[in-house]
């Protein structure tokens, strides 16, 4: 008797928790994982498909699904790794393959030599060229992500990507501490008479 | 004097007590203004937007006068310290820790010193708020504490955040700097009634000046200016005890309020603005004298300049220019510094020019500041965070810092920090715990740019993706309309095709047969018509197709129609029109067939057209010549080929060519031909004239034959015509008046022709058919002036001998 009563108590509570779950897995299921919209996040937003993938929301897809999360040359070590701690993987160094981390750059149209083609507008995923047909295109400058798309349609090779210059509300201050002030003799690149020379 | 300080006085936490080093530069009064070779004056010596030059390279700018205009909110106008010519606006080292260049108009000093018109404010208390401010702004004021904010940006807090307490800075806790402490013991009054315009201008209730107990004349000074000014009431000159950082905006706050400035807010959040003493002096001299900031007070000190003093610097003056007035002694200078030993920079180059927030260069020995020592490991013994005024956990944020743990750092109030450097002070490691602080808040700012950039992006990106997907979308649904639009039609010309196939077979034989029957009953009325129907000659084809149209039976006509309509609806309505458009071609030529041979008949007004044709050839021929009856033969054949066939007609022009190189009777022959084949297509009135005149002519020449028989056969052959044309026309009559007065009828005879000719010209496009009128019209002349030059010969000749013959003719005739 006193065991049926305890398989009774137990079936009861089997079934109010699977009416629990059942309930949730209907109210409260998540449409997508929120974990590409963290990744999402993380990428630098440059939509250049270095990685392979057509901009940085595939990329995401891609690296929830469990791509590498070492393809992304414009977000370089820094979003290695935000990924890495993001995901609980180990830190990975950038792979060469997909290029290689550039400081921030902006595409510069050499507007003397540029014939109206319009190639370059349309490959902007920024929208960040202005112009029209058959009259002289400009880059806006805070709008472009450096991604290089538009290098490659200009028929006549007038788009440059130049280094954005440090100007006075943006300049940082670097990290402190060269090698050479090192104190314990074993810890220094140099000899110690060179050093202190 | 009391110098206690006041018991109602609040304290910090920490804070250090460094050397003051303050006694070397206050020895000497303030010096007066030097005049350098040239003044650099950055378009940036501020926090914000740079601002905008006014002038141009070669401009002469006066003393006073705004050369560069800000350009926005935060930002601040630039003015010429002196009178010049800007010799150049180009990028310059600026006095800055990243020794960047940044774009300076540079000025070369005249040497006059002339102002621009000023205009002071008379009354302030008269004006509001605003105008102060824009007054304020245009003078290009920034705190000229060392920050360099822009004041009326600072003096124009939020609404709702109302000021009560206004707290004038005057503690100038930084070693060395004595340039606050200067101005006061000279200015007291200008700093007082700056404070008063401030306060004015911020409606703050109460106004404390703070000032570190180390500055005793200064205090009395602006001790005895508040009792000058009778303003003991709403000003309080509160002295505070000497401890690093109190001159610092929050500290002072604290020390003389008790409250703190929240996390991440400003001292207005809780109604408090901090000014420095300079910039109340600055205030004043801009609203009461109009005077925009173009000079400041700056200390000079160390042990590398023989003479330590402080001194009313133009902005822009070199740094070079003062050590030299201060005789910097090169070899003894160890490290230059802007601003004090604890917050300064050390200045690469002495070129850099001194700007608003200049307060002291020091220009320092090897002993007086060494190098610092080589930073150690940190030994977590916690001096630092006994130092820090801003009760942080300094150790912690160095260790954040260095790993770049930013998160965690911000998480342990790393903005907090006012890098007062008290920490890299105690800390018996010499680590330069302030640079690592500066470097993660660098990082920190940058990357929360890069993060609203990155969102940014990401917005464009997706807007612009959701662009072209609707562009693509459009075109697709504009593409998918066109499709179902050209499938509609389709079906619906199938079915149509598919009613239409019976119907269109039913249609199409009827229609032909139709048309036919409609043709020949036409053919059959021209013919008869023709004869009566003479105006209808000129009536072009269309007319002709619309005459053909009445030819038909209203039943008929309306069968037609149907099946024409039917045929369009089935879309294949073209062919119908096609053959309805042949049918009125065919017609149309049927009738033009009909009225050459109605035009050839009408002269002699009978229902056959051959006969006619050989009739007055005939009679004229009657006088028995072969030669004519052989002509009168080839011309029946001609007429009866012309309306067979149209197109031969060209042919048969081409084979009368060649027969005029035949004997003149064949030549005649093939004139006569040739006359013919123009008649026909020729007009009403201009047929018959020419008709009747060469045969006149062509019997004429071709007779060779005795004077009496030809003129014989010329009177038959006049009266034969006269009879002929009963109609009475032109022709005719000169004939008739040609056998009393042969040249002259001869004459008019040949012009005749020749308008003939012209006629026929000028109605080809009248005419049916407008190749046989072409030939005639080339043919024609071509004909007619060869036979009419031969023939001149023997008209004079014949002249004679017609007169001759008429008189004896005349006489034949009496008789």
């Amino acid at each position: 008797m006193s065991i049926l009563t305890a398989i009774l108590i137990l079936l009861a509570l089997a079934a109010i928790f699977g009416m629990i779950l059942g309930f949730a897995a209907v109210h409260f299921k998540v449409d997508e994982d929120p974990v590409v919209d963290q990744i999402d996040n993380i990428l630098p937003q440059t939509q250049c498909g270095q990685c392979s993938y057509p901009g940085c929301r595939p990329y995401a897809e891609a690296i929830a699904n469990g791509d590498e999360i070492n393809k992304c040359p414009p977000g370089g070590e820094a979003t290695i790794h935000a990924l890495a701690e993001l995901l609980g993987r180990d830190f990975v160094a950038l792979d060469e393959e997909h290029g290689e981390e550039k400081g921030k750059r902006v595409a510069l149209i050499r507007e003397a030599e540029c014939i109206g083609c319009t190639k370059c507008i349309q490959a902007c995923p920024m929208d960040a060229i202005l112009g029209a047909a058959k009259q002289m295109h400009t880059v806006i400058a805070d709008e472009c992500t450096g991604c290089d798309l538009c290098i490659e349609p200009c028929p006549v090779d007038c788009i440059d990507m130049v280094p954005v210059e440090v100007t006075l509300n943006d300049w940082r201050w670097d990290l402190p501490g060269a090698p050479e002030t090192q104190l314990i003799a074993t810890d220094r690149s140099t000899p110690v008479t060179e050093a202190s020379a | 004097m009391n110098w206690q300080p006041n018991k109602h006085l609040h304290t910090f936490h920490g804070g250090i007590h460094p050397p003051e080093n303050k006694d070397q530069s206050t020895q000497a009064p303030i010096e007066a203004a030097l005049l350098p070779d040239k003044l650099v004056l950055p378009l940036q010596q501020h926090i914000g937007q740079q601002a905008k030059s006014l002038v141009q390279v070669g401009d002469n700018v006066l003393k006073g006068q705004m050369i560069a205009e800000p350009t926005g909110y935060v930002s601040a106008a630039v003015h010429a310290p002196t009178s010049g010519t800007v010799t150049a606006i180009e990028t310059h080292a600026l006095p800055h820790p990243s020794g960047l260049s940044e774009r300076c108009v540079i000025i070369a000093p005249d040497g006059k010193d002339t102002w621009t018109e000023l205009t002071p404010v008379a009354d302030y208390q008269q004006l509001d708020k605003s105008a102060l401010l824009q007054h304020i702004g245009n003078a290009g004021i920034t705190g000229l504490g060392g920050a360099g904010f822009p004041t009326s940006v600072k003096l124009n807090p939020s609404e709702d955040l109302p000021i009560n307490t206004l707290i004038l800075n005057a503690a100038e806790c930084e070693p060395y700097i004595t340039a606050d402490d200067m101005l006061m013991r000279e200015r007291a009054e200008e700093v007082i009634q700056g404070l008063q315009i401030i306060a004015h201008i911020l409606q703050s209730e109460q106004c404390l000046i703070g000032i570190e107990n180390n500055k005793p004349e200064a205090i009395e000074a602006l001790q005895h200016a508040v009792e000058a000014l009778q303003l003991t009431e709403q000003i309080r000159v509160e002295r505070i005890p000497v401890k690093y950082p109190s001159g610092g905006e929050k500290q002072l706050i604290q020390i003389l309020t008790g409250k703190e400035v929240p996390n991440g807010g400003i001292p207005a959040d809780i109604g408090i603005v901090c000014h420095n003493v300079g910039t109340a002096v600055a205030v004043y001299r801009a609203i009461a004298k109009g005077e925009p900031l173009i000079s400041r007070i700056t200390t000079i000190t160390g042990d590398a300049v023989a003479r330590q003093g402080n001194i009313e610097v133009l902005l822009g003056t070199p740094i070079e220019a003062l050590l030299a007035h201060f005789n910097i002694q090169q070899e003894q200078l160890h490290r230059l510094i802007m601003g004090g030993p604890m917050m300064g920079f050390t200045l690469d180059s002495v070129t850099l020019p001194i700007v608003k927030a200049t307060n002291c260069i020091l220009a320092a020995t090897n002993r007086e500041l060494p190098d610092p020592a080589p930073e150690q490991a940190c030994i977590r013994c916690g001096m630092c965070s006994e130092a820090c005024p801003a009760t942080l956990l300094p150790q912690q944020l160095y260790w954040f810092s260095k790993s770049r743990e930013f998160d965690k750092a911000l998480s342990h109030n790393l903005l907090d920090c006012i890098e007062c450097g008290a920490c890299s002070y105690v800390c018996p490691s010499n680590i330069p715990l302030v640079q690592y602080y500066r470097f993660a808040k660098g990082e920190i700012r940058i990357e929360e740019h890069e993060r609203t950039s990155s969102d940014h992006a990401r917005l464009r990106f997706e807007a612009r993706t959701a662009r072209l997907e609707q562009e693509e979308a459009e075109k697709e649904a504009k593409r998918q309309a066109r499709a179902e639009a050209a499938a509609a039609a389709k079906i619906a010309k199938e079915a149509a095709s598919d009613a239409g196939e019976c119907g269109e077979k039913t249609a199409v034989d009827p229609k032909a047969a139709v048309v036919q029957a409609a043709l020949d009953r036409a053919k059959a009325r021209k013919a008869q018509k023709a004869a009566a129907a003479k105006n209808t000659a000129d009536a072009p084809t269309a007319d002709k197709a619309d005459d053909a149209a009445p030819a038909m039976s209203a039943v008929e006509r309306a069968k037609a129609r149907k099946a024409a309509r039917a045929a369009e609806q089935s879309s294949d309505g073209e062919t119908a029109d096609q053959g309805k458009k042949k049918a009125a071609k065919v017609s149309a030529l049927e009738k033009a067939k009909t009225k050459r041979s109605q035009n050839s008949e009408s002269p002699s007004t009978e229902g056959d057209a051959l006969p006619s044709l050989n009739k007055a050839p005939q009679k004229t021929a009657s006088k028995g010549l072969s030669a004519l009856e052989r002509a009168k033969a080839k011309r029946a054949a001609d007429s009866d080929k012309q309306p067979a066939e149209a197109a031969s007609t060209t042919d048969s022009s081409q084979e009368a060519k060649p027969t005029m190189t035949m004997s003149a009777l064949e030549k005649a022959k093939a004139k006569r031909a040739s006359a013919a084949q123009p008649e026909v297509p020729a007009t009403v009135q201009a047929a018959p004239a020419s008709a009747d005149n060469e045969t006149d002519n062509a019997a004429a020449e071709a007779k060779p034959l005795s004077a009496l028989e030809r003129a014989k056969l010329k009177r038959a052959q006049n009266v034969t015509d006269n009879a002929a044309e009963s109609a009475g026309n032109k022709a005719g009559k000169s004939a008739e008046a040609g056998s009393e007065k042969p040249m002259s009828a001869l004459e008019r005879a040949k012009a005749k022709r020749v308008e003939a000719a012209a006629q026929s010209v000028s109605e080809n496009t009248e005419s049916a058919e407008p190749a046989q009128t072409t030939e005639s019209a080339t043919e024609k002349p071509a004909a007619a002036m060869s036979a009419l030059e031969r023939a001149k010969a023997k008209r004079t000749e014949k002249a004679a001998q017609q007169a001759a013959e008429d008189s004896t003719a005349d006489t034949d005739k009496r008789d």
